[in-house]
């Protein structure tokens, strides 16, 4: 596999890192540590660079106005976007354009119009309501949610629990049975927040400040059938291949923070000194570097791997998995590694590092835990279908 | 945890501070009345947490603030925001004291109760 990079990709590398070192680091200083957000006019200022520089909304398809760039560009785009403070859940603080719901792109003309265009514009926040207090990792069998037709409508009576943003969203995709059990019972609907029924009850605090998670309540919502997106049944038939595709350019963000921490860990020991010698003259040290190194090259390949793949128009289900897991995996442990090199001052607020460290565990979690993708490239392995 | 703070009041002053360590989190203020006048997060920027942010308040108190809460947390953020939108439904308008939120940066929230 030749990794080496293209002109174009080097000038592209290039710029996103002068963007970030230059216009979002310096930002940092005056901001809250946990901060996720600019006020609007700021981050106006900075969409119009990235706009100039023709990489904004990377993760629109070209045929909706989106770069045309493909999935190993992306990734490295999003390695450097990552390494600042907010860089996980907030790169770049979304200058670049927001994460997208790729079911959207799948939606008939009308709800394109009505949903996903003015989101693709920025104009319009979406939610993504698949999990509940029954479960996430198998939602096809844990969703409770109920939706019955009712003439031209469809009312929604349910709970869903860790919804990011909900209570800024203007609509979101909710996820209800129709049916009977497993995931073929499924439905997605497209909701509108101002609709009566529709609450958000409250916000809950995890580890994560960034795109803050929520408790939603739905209590005799009243959905016009025209608002089912996709099939009826047919929920977790949409987008597939997309979202498939979205998870490899977020493995490639949890890289971008191990980078950086790595990067200071290796900076930080050459000058801390103790018992009358740099750290980085100590084998226990030197170990931990080594092995955040090596933790890095692994996963960068593998994410790269699948990245490769996608783009050749190869099978990629199960490299953008495994992409997911060891990237996530492996950068976790990056940043354990930094903060135990950088003492007391790595569990600080005053550097990165502990939001990094406390953002890293949420991402073994969310977007499919680290078992539940073991559990898809086993199924691959053995051949199994999922249900 | 209840989505809105449901402590009882202390006087706002020196006092009542020695009770109140500089941790990050978040406090109401209130008047006379028991009023919410003023909703206010501690957050890791600040000098001393929450008591540097009561010492200011007793400097020069917000709308007529005369009494205090504090909550010690450190999701601060999401707490902050979290009361805000909390009062936001219950009053339909934010404390009159928090003319330093920018409420585009709000969401909504429809707390039961
Ligand atoms: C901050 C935050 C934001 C979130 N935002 C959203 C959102 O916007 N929308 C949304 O729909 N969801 C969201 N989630 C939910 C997230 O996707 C789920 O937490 C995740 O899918 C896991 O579901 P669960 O928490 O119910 O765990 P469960 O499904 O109950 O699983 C618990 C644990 O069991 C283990 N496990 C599960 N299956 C297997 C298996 N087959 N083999 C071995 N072990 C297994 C895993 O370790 C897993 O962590 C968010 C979560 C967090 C923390």
């Amino acid at each position: 596999m030749d990794l080496s990079l293209t002109e174009e990709q080097t000038m592209i590398v290039d710029m996103v890192r002068r963007f970030v070192r230059e216009e979002i680091v310096p930002l940092e200083d005056n901001l809250d540590p946990d901060a996720d957000e600019l006020p609007p006019e700021k981050l106006a200022e900075l969409v119009e660079k990235t706009k100039e520089m023709g990489l904004h909304g990377l993760d629109t398809p070209p045929e909706y106005g989106g770069p045309d760039i493909d999935l190993v560009t992306r990734c490295l785009i999003a390695i450097e976007c990552s390494q600042h403070r907010a860089g996980l859940y907030a790169p770049c603080y979304y200058a670049f354009g927001g994460a997208r719901q790729a079911q959207l792109f799948e939606a008939t003309d009308t709800q394109k119009e009505k949903y996903l265009y003015p989101m693709l514009k920025g104009e319009k926040k979406v939610f993504f309501g698949l999990s509940e207090p029954s479960g996430g990792s198998d939602p096809g069998r844990a969703i409770q949610t109920r939706a019955v037709r009712d003439g031209d409508e469809w009312i929604l009576n349910g709970t869903k629990l860790w919804i990011s943003g909900a209570d800024r969203a203007d609509y979101g995709l909710v996820f209800a049975r129709t049916g009977g059990p497993g995931r073929g019972g499924v439905t997605t609907f497209i909701v509108e927040t101002e609709w009566e029924g529709f609450s958000v009850r409250r916000v809950v605090h995890t580890l994560r400040s960034a795109k803050y998670a929520t408790e939603i309540q739905m209590e005799d919502l009243r959905v016009p059938h025209e608002n089912i997106l996709g099939e009826e049944g047919g929920g977790f038939a949409i987008a597939n291949d997309r979202l498939s595709r979205q998870r490899i350019p977020y493995s490639a963000e949890c890289l971008g923070v191990a980078i950086k921490a790595h990067e200071m860990a290796t900076e930080y020991s050459k000058i801390r000194e103790t018992f009358g010698a740099p750290l980085s003259h100590r084998q226990g040290i030197q170990w931990m570097l080594v092995d955040n190194e090596i933790d890095i090259r692994a996963a960068k390949l593998l994410v790269f791997d699948a990245a490769a793949k996608a783009d050749r128009g190869e099978s990629f289900r199960t490299e953008s998995a495994i992409a997911k897991l060891v990237s996530t995996e492996n950068s976790f442990r990056v940043v354990d590694r930094s903060m135990q090199i950088h003492g007391a001052l790595g569990v600080a607020k005053d550097l990165p590092l502990e939001r990094w460290f406390r953002e890293m565990r949420i991402r073994r979690v969310g977007e499919g835990p680290s078992e539940v993708q073991k559990h898809v490239i086993a199924r691959d392995i053995l051949n199994e279908s999922l249900r | 945890m209840p989505v809105r703070m449901d402590k009882p009041w202390e006087p706002l002053n020196e006092n009542s501070l020695k009770t109140v360590a500089s941790h990050l989190g978040v406090y109401q203020l209130a008047n006379e009345a028991g009023d919410i006048v003023y909703i206010g997060v501690a957050d890791a920027r600040t000098l001393f947490g929450l008591k540097g942010e009561l010492r200011n308040a007793i400097a020069s108190p917000p709308a007529g603030a005369s009494q205090f809460r504090v909550e010690i947390n450190m999701a601060y953020r999401t707490r902050h925001a979290e009361l805000l939108q909390a009062y936001k439904h219950d009053h339909g308008e934010l404390p009159i004291g928090n003319t330093d939120i920018d409420e585009r940066m709000l969401g909504r929230l429809r707390p039961a109760g």
